[in-house]
């Protein structure tokens, strides 16, 4: 538990539910009749509501983007570094909303919850997302809670992603994105990672064609594995080196001897990979993998992304890393310049660290401070 | 650079047409692009490098775009702006010459602004005084300066006439001769800073 939780956190927070009957018409055609989104605030929505911003939470995120559930808790939300009084999203500034997306596995309808039209588990016969369909259902949660237009929309690696889709889909409810380690479309490599992953958990006999919950089991080696695979390319060479280097956990190298040795970074990735599996769905995982490869921002626009952002009115940050190579600095460049070529308001920062994609959830000065600049800006804003 | 020093902003801003689009090029804080804003309504973006300068421009409001110059401008169209703008920051290019195609490339027009060191005082510092000439305005030594290619009015005339850049207009500010005559018959001798209005 935390000895006590730091003043600059949010404090104890509560997820809420909210409910909704009206179908949602998904972007394969299928349409989910009812679903539930489970959700975060933090702050208070000012009497004028132009204070509200949506963090889009990415791969492996959830709901909980800051603070802390009990005094029990172990670890703040996975953006804790970010949300809180006097952090970038300053909570005294801003109204804050993260929720689970749908297809999610941490309380939003998703493939571990009953399909209440077959009384099973949906498994694998969840309907396929896109990235368009979240940004939908996150514009319904939005309608439920009465804010008309975002001060700004944030997300990080396929949040980013989320951000970008909002600015086209729906240009006159946000006045801000804020694109952080993201890209247009994935690039073959990472395309070939994801199917990797989705292999390795395809192939652990307890997934059962992701019909593994009616089995009563869970394919967690497969799942430990997907991550591990993930989590390496979130990380860089030179940080491994550093954090790890050849440092052994166990066995030594005497000669005349066998201890068989197992090396810090094995273990700290097998933590990793057991941890993750002990908390995330496989039929989740492979849809989310799934969404990130089907997605291709100005596909519907020619596949040309200066015409597509020519559909936003809002202005953007966008922020990448040095030593990103899964979502490189070329990928937000890219965007970056897009957004200059359809003439809308873009700042753009690059950032140099040794943390490679995990940077964007990193305590890194700079990040920190060019994030907090920007986020200053939207605050006057909304004061004004 | 305080205010009272950016003359050079005030004097250029009568060649940004109002509702344009500008590029400036080594923006530092976005002083001059804020004020463009404000007194021309133009859609602006700055380039700069420096950190501490981002974060400033970020707080001033400005359009800020992370960016290493002597890496050229190959993100940028042909003429995808009406003025590309470059202010005291072509002496610390590391070729001078290509930054400025760069900028007739990308800009219809251009608008470059650099110390003059065809001054008379840098000439009486390295004459007399026999040692590189160190001012107020370009507090450096020889050995730290981030100011790698100096040059007079004469220099970049001569560099105009060679690449058939037109100059569309020129002035000078000296602080030591407000007087206009003197820096305007002898700019080579008298300006401190020169500016220059160019097109292809």
């Amino acid at each position: 538990m935390p000895d006590l939780i730091p003043e600059n956190s949010v404090g104890i927070v509560t997820p809420q539910t909210m409910k909704f009957d009206d179908p949602l018409q998904l972007d394969s055609g299928h349409t989910l009749n009812s679903y539930e989104m489970v959700y975060e605030t933090y702050g208070e929505l000012n009497a004028n509501k132009s204070n509200a911003i949506l963090i889009c939470h990415a791969l492996s995120g959830t709901h909980h983007a800051a603070g802390y559930h009990s005094n029990e808790d172990k670890k703040p939300g996975w953006w804790d570094t970010c949300i809180g009084p006097g952090k970038p999203i300053d909570t005294n500034k801003f109204f804050v909303v993260c929720p689970n997306n749908i297809g999610g596995c941490h309380g939003s309808t998703g493939p571990n919850h009953i399909n209440p039209e077959t009384g099973k588990y949906w498994g694998p016969d969840f309907p396929p997302l896109r990235v368009r369909d979240w940004v939908k259902s996150q514009a319904c949660l939005a309608d439920k809670l009465n804010i008309a237009q975002w001060a700004a929309v944030i997300g990080g690696s396929l949040g980013g992603m989320q951000v970008m889709r909002w600015s086209l889909e729906y240009p006159e409810r946000l006045r801000h994105a804020v694109v952080i380690a993201s890209s247009m479309n994935l690039t073959a490599q990472n395309i070939a990672f994801n199917e990797v992953a989705r292999s390795a958990i395809r192939s652990d006999d307890d997934f059962h064609d992701g019909h593994f919950l009616e089995q009563g089991t869970i394919p967690k080696k497969g799942l430990a594995l997907a991550r591990m695979i993930g989590h390496l390319t979130y990380l860089t060479d030179g940080l491994m080196g550093e954090k790890f280097g050849r440092e052994l956990r166990s066995g030594d190298f005497e000669r005349g001897a066998y201890n068989e040795v197992q090396f810090q970074v094995e273990s700290y990735l097998r933590y990793q990979g057991d941890k993750f599996s002990g908390s995330f769905d496989a039929n989740t995982y492979i849809m989310l993998t799934r969404i990130l490869d089907y997605f291709d921002l100005a596909r519907e626009y020619n596949d040309d992304p200066v015409a597509a952002f020519r559909n936003a009115l809002c202005k953007f940050m966008v922020i990448s890393f040095t030593t990103d190579w899964r979502f490189s600095p070329e990928r937000s460049q890219e965007i970056k310049n897009a957004l200059i070529s359809a003439g809308k308001d873009v700042s753009y920062a690059e950032i140099d660290t040794p943390q490679g994609h995990d940077a964007f959830l990193l305590p890194i000065d700079p990040y920190l401070r060019v994030f907090a600049s920007y986020l200053q800006r939207i605050a006057l804003e909304c004061e004004s | 650079m305080s205010t009272s020093n950016r003359t050079d902003h005030e004097l250029l801003q009568q060649w940004v047409a109002p509702n344009s689009r500008v590029l400036d090029l080594g923006c530092g804080d976005g002083t001059l692009l804020q004020q463009l804003m404000q007194s021309k309504q133009i859609q602006g973006y700055g380039i700069e490098i420096d950190r501490e300068l981002i974060i400033a421009a970020l707080d001033n409001g400005i359009n800020v775009i992370e960016q290493n110059l002597d890496k050229g401008l190959s993100d940028f169209s042909d003429n995808s702006f009406d003025t590309v703008v470059m202010t005291q920051a072509l002496q610390a290019m590391s070729r001078p010459d290509l930054v400025l195609d760069e900028m007739l490339r990308v800009g219809k027009e251009c608008i470059i602004t650099f110390p003059n060191f065809g001054n008379w005082r840098a000439r009486l510092h390295l004459a007399i005084g026999g040692r590189m000439p160190v001012t107020k305005q370009l507090d450096w030594q020889w050995y730290n300066t981030p100011n790698i290619h100096f040059c007079t009015v004469n220099d970049f005339e001569a560099l105009c006439q060679q690449k058939g850049i037109r100059v569309l207009n020129r002035t000078t500010v000296s602080a030591q001769f407000p007087d206009r005559s003197l820096k305007e018959i002898l700019p080579n001798l008298f300006a401190q800073t020169a500016i220059y209005h160019l097109s292809k």
